[in-house]
């Protein structure tokens, strides 16, 4: 039966996740967006606290159990998918680049719950997994990847140059793209699991960047590097005809989770937009004033709002799929195009809303501007998730639509 | 922007303009297309409207009004249709494809649906499940959802058709949520006969910045404080120069804004066809109130009804919307990967791939809001914002997606060999017409 609301059985994980945002995150927010690189000791705590939360039988907000759901009955499900989805609006609507720093709720730990074998899974269980693809020399073309890893007995030598690793300082583990031979394209691209001390991978430097700034951006380089055959994830063949299937079939489950973020954070920018309009003597919650007599900030409130509605019901639809096994590639890239585009479009004019108040660093608004920048490019930019979307739309192929 | 004024260029254009009516004419053999004009100003005529005086007459008994309950939700996000949901959209679709997408053009050209679509559309039983089964309906349950799911793929078929169809529904659906037993008796069991009446829901106004929540048409109470003296305009209403019965809105002294049952042969009113940008089909008419004396007894409903008939109407255009930026959606996917340019088809090209993508995810985001909206509705939770904020999303994007399946085709997309020129028409209706319909 169709109905489009949150239900009630994750109140208690969004109202969580709410208090972690407003308690911890945004008390924090400005401290760490100034002191960029300075690790967020307030989170250690909380991480603890998550795990807890990721143990007992609700799901948490994390990343490390988004995975499709077995569809073996007709019985609709609202399950880790979406809790998640929820659980992330709330984190991120109290600081993105926090939520982003949360220990052990990388990007690699997706991959780790997508892709490993069972006993990966136990081995690495508990590790804070950061994800390296991008290279200086590609970034959406990951089948360009140069990082390569050759077979040497037992164990693989990897080299290579990574870039933009999310908490690539942070992490214990890195789940490190690379290919296994350069001339045979996606299918030899294979991922490896590098633990941190591994004295091959070294993080060369940080990036300073326009916003979430309390989140680390490393450059890996690995040299030399040398992990055990185990440590890849799936499996070690070259099937030409398979493809890209494993390790991007993470990126399936976690386009809606940065679709969340996306939410999360334009979220804040209209909640925060809302008082300041009512300081001003405005009254937009009034949906039934005249359509063309209401002052242009309550008009632009309100569109500012249906974007950030159409996103989130995107968003909720492909968590939904995921939960019931049903495919959603094509309803993923949909909710992260959407809820991409919208997060700079709602914040950046919520900034414009604010005048002087939504440009100065006295308000979070100009930081959410920032921050959501980053929401509409990693994960897949804009241009990836439309090509995505109109390949699928359209029935063509990587080669046709290029 | 300055007042433009005629200057002595303009003095001549307009002159050129009469010449050219005249003579050039008849020359070029476009004798015809005058005739049509005139045609359509014969039949602008003002006259009373109605199938002249069809009676409603009580003809079942009702001792309290007969409300369809509405299901029970769960408490689950879910985005699957019931079982009945699934089988009644099913055949609708059917008869949206077989019946209205062949019958578009010539429905468009002689301003009305074909008797054929209308005896369709009764077989398929659209009125008939809008009214309790207390009336002789096949009704169970009140379902803005499912209207909204039928009003969808009728307009995938053809909008201005499916506007006709769905406007008496609309009038069957208010009296069946907000209608006292003596309407219900009096009205609603007629929408269950072999020939329901035509009705619409007569909001809009023909005024600029009009707002459906403060109408200017206006009661003036009477002397004698036994009912009102109504005098107003009604513009671009479904079916309306031949309506057998409006709901309409006005403001009635000492009242407020209310939704008032008026039939068609009522003394003080008349109606002409209005014939507009797009949506033809449903045969848009102008509704005059002269002085028409409203009774207490004509009242449905309360204020709370009348916000939610506007609520409720928007999101049945939104409905619309959705369906018919489907059609569009079907049309360009096929016509850009067949249609080539440069050597290869013009899908392969990122400007093309591009726009198709947008049209796609925003036509979902906008069944999504509008199906939200519509869900809160009928399991009885707030929905006025929600339907506001469905409303805005849906004028905006459904034109965007209009304009765009129009730009794909290129200047194929403007002739109307192509239907996708008539849904451009069609989808600008959805920001700018209220009322007709209602889910």
């Amino acid at each position: 039966m169709i109905r489009l609301e949150e239900p009630r059985k994750f109140r208690m994980l969004v109202h969580q996740a709410n208090q972690v945002a407003s308690e911890i995150f945004r008390p924090n927010s400005r401290k760490y967006d100034r002191a960029e690189h300075a690790y967020p000791k307030e989170l250690d705590m909380l991480s603890a606290l998550m795990d807890g939360m990721n143990d007992g039988g609700d799901r948490g907000a994390g990343t490390a159990g988004l995975a499709r759901a077995a569809s073996d009955s007709n019985d609709i499900v609202n399950g880790a998918n979406m809790s998640t989805v929820l659980g992330l609006i709330e984190l991120c609507w109290g600081d993105v680049g926090l939520a982003l720093s949360l220990p052990r709720q990388g990007l690699g730990n997706a991959a780790i719950a997508a892709v490993a074998n069972e006993e990966q899974k136990k081995a690495l269980r508990g590790c804070w997994a950061g994800m390296a693809i991008t290279e200086p020399g590609c970034g959406s073309d990951s089948a360009a990847i140069r990082t390569t890893a050759v077979r040497d007995g037992d164990e693989f030598v990897i080299n290579g140059e990574k870039i933009f690793v999310t908490a690539g300082q942070r992490c214990d583990h890195v789940v490190v793209w690379a290919t296994l031979d350069p001339n045979k394209g996606r299918a030899a691209i294979k991922s490896f699991v590098v633990p941190k001390d591994n004295p091959g991978m070294k993080v060369l430097r940080l990036e300073h960047k326009l916003g979430i700034r309390s989140s680390d951006t490393a450059t890996l380089v690995l040299e030399n590097c040398r992990v055990p055959r185990s440590a890849l994830l799936g499996n070690e063949d070259i099937d030409t005809k398979q493809g890209f299937g494993g390790v991007m079939q993470t990126f399936d489950n976690t386009r809606p989770v940065v679709a969340a973020m996306a939410i999360g954070v334009a979220r804040a920018a209209l909640e925060r937009t809302r008082e300041l309009l009512e300081q001003a003597g405005l009254n937009p919650d009034d949906y039934g004033a005249d359509r063309w007599r209401m002052p242009a900030a309550q008009a632009t409130f309100h569109e500012l709002e249906s974007e950030w509605e159409a996103a989130r019901l995107l968003t909720l639809r492909a968590a939904w799929m995921a939960d019931n096994g049903q495919p959603n590639s094509l309803q993923a890239s949909m909710s992260k195009a959407k809820a991409g585009r919208m997060a700079t479009q709602v914040t950046l004019k919520c900034a414009e809303l604010g005048g002087a108040l939504g440009y100065s660093e006295d308000e979070l608004l100009e930081k959410w501007a920032r921050d959501s920048k980053i929401l509409d490019i990693f994960e897949g930019t804009q241009q990836i998730q439309l090509l995505i979307v109109a390949r699928r739309l359209l029935g063509k192929s990587s080669a046709e639509l290029k | 922007m300055a007042k433009r004024q005629r200057d002595v260029q303009g003095l001549g254009l307009a002159a050129l303009n009469r010449l050219a009516r005249s003579k050039t004419l008849d020359r070029l053999g476009l004798k015809k297309p005058t005739e049509k004009a005139l045609y359509q100003a014969s039949r602008t005529g003002f006259k009373v409207a109605g199938t002249a005086g069809r009676q409603f007459k009580a003809v079942k008994q009702l001792l309290r009004p007969a409300r369809m309950e509405t299901l029970k939700p769960s408490d689950l996000f879910d985005l699957t249709p019931t079982e009945e949901q699934t089988m009644v959209v099913e055949s609708v679709r059917r008869f949206a494809e077989q019946a209205l997408r062949p019958a578009a053009a010539d429905a468009e050209t002689h301003s009305e649906i074909s008797e054929d679509v209308w005896k369709g559309a009764f077989e398929l039983g659209l009125s008939l499940m809008a009214v309790p089964q207390a009336l002789g309906g096949a009704g169970s349950e009140r379902s803005p959802l499912s209207n909204a799911l039928i009003a969808e793929a009728l307009a995938w078929g053809d909008m201005g058709q499916a506007l006709a169809l769905m406007a008496p529904v609309g009038v069957a659906n208010a009296l069946s949520a907000w209608g006292n037993s003596d309407q219900q008796m009096r009205y609603l069991a007629a929408f269950a006969e072999d020939n329901p009446p035509d009705a619409a829901l007569a909001l809009l106004e023909p005024h600029p910045l009009a707002d459906p929540q403060k109408p200017q048409c206006h009661g003036q109470a009477l002397k004698d404080g036994s009912g009102w003296q109504l005098s107003g305009e009604k513009a671009l209403v479904p079916l309306g120069p031949f309506a057998d019965l409006l709901i309409v809105s006005a403001e009635l002294e000492g009242l407020g804004p209310r939704l008032i049952v008026i039939k068609g042969d009522s003394d003080g009113l008349s109606a002409k066809a209005e014939p507009a940008m797009g949506l033809r089909a449903a045969s848009l008419g102008r509704i005059v109130l002269d002085q028409i004396t409203v009774q207490p007894a004509d009242i449905l409903g309360d204020q709370h009804a009348f916000e939610q008939a506007v609520a409720l109407a928007r999101l049945g255009w939104c409905a619309l919307a959705v369906g018919t930026c489907q059609a569009v959606l079907d049309y360009v996917i096929p016509y850009v990967n067949e249609r080539k340019a440069f050597g290869e088809p013009v899908s392969h090209r990122q400007g093309v791939a591009f726009t198709v993508a947008n049209m796609g995810l925003e036509l979902d985001a906008m069944r999504l809001m509008m199906w939200r909206a519509t869900a809160r509705a009928e399991q009885g939770q707030s929905f006025l914002r929600e339907a506001v904020l469905a409303h805005r999303y849906c004028a905006d994007k459904a034109m965007q997606i209009g304009s765009d399946g129009v730009q794909m085709l290129g200047g194929h997309g403007y002739v109307k060999e192509h239907p996708v020129e008539r849904w451009y028409r069609d989808l600008r209706a959805v920001a700018n017409l209220e009322g007709g319909l209602l889910l």
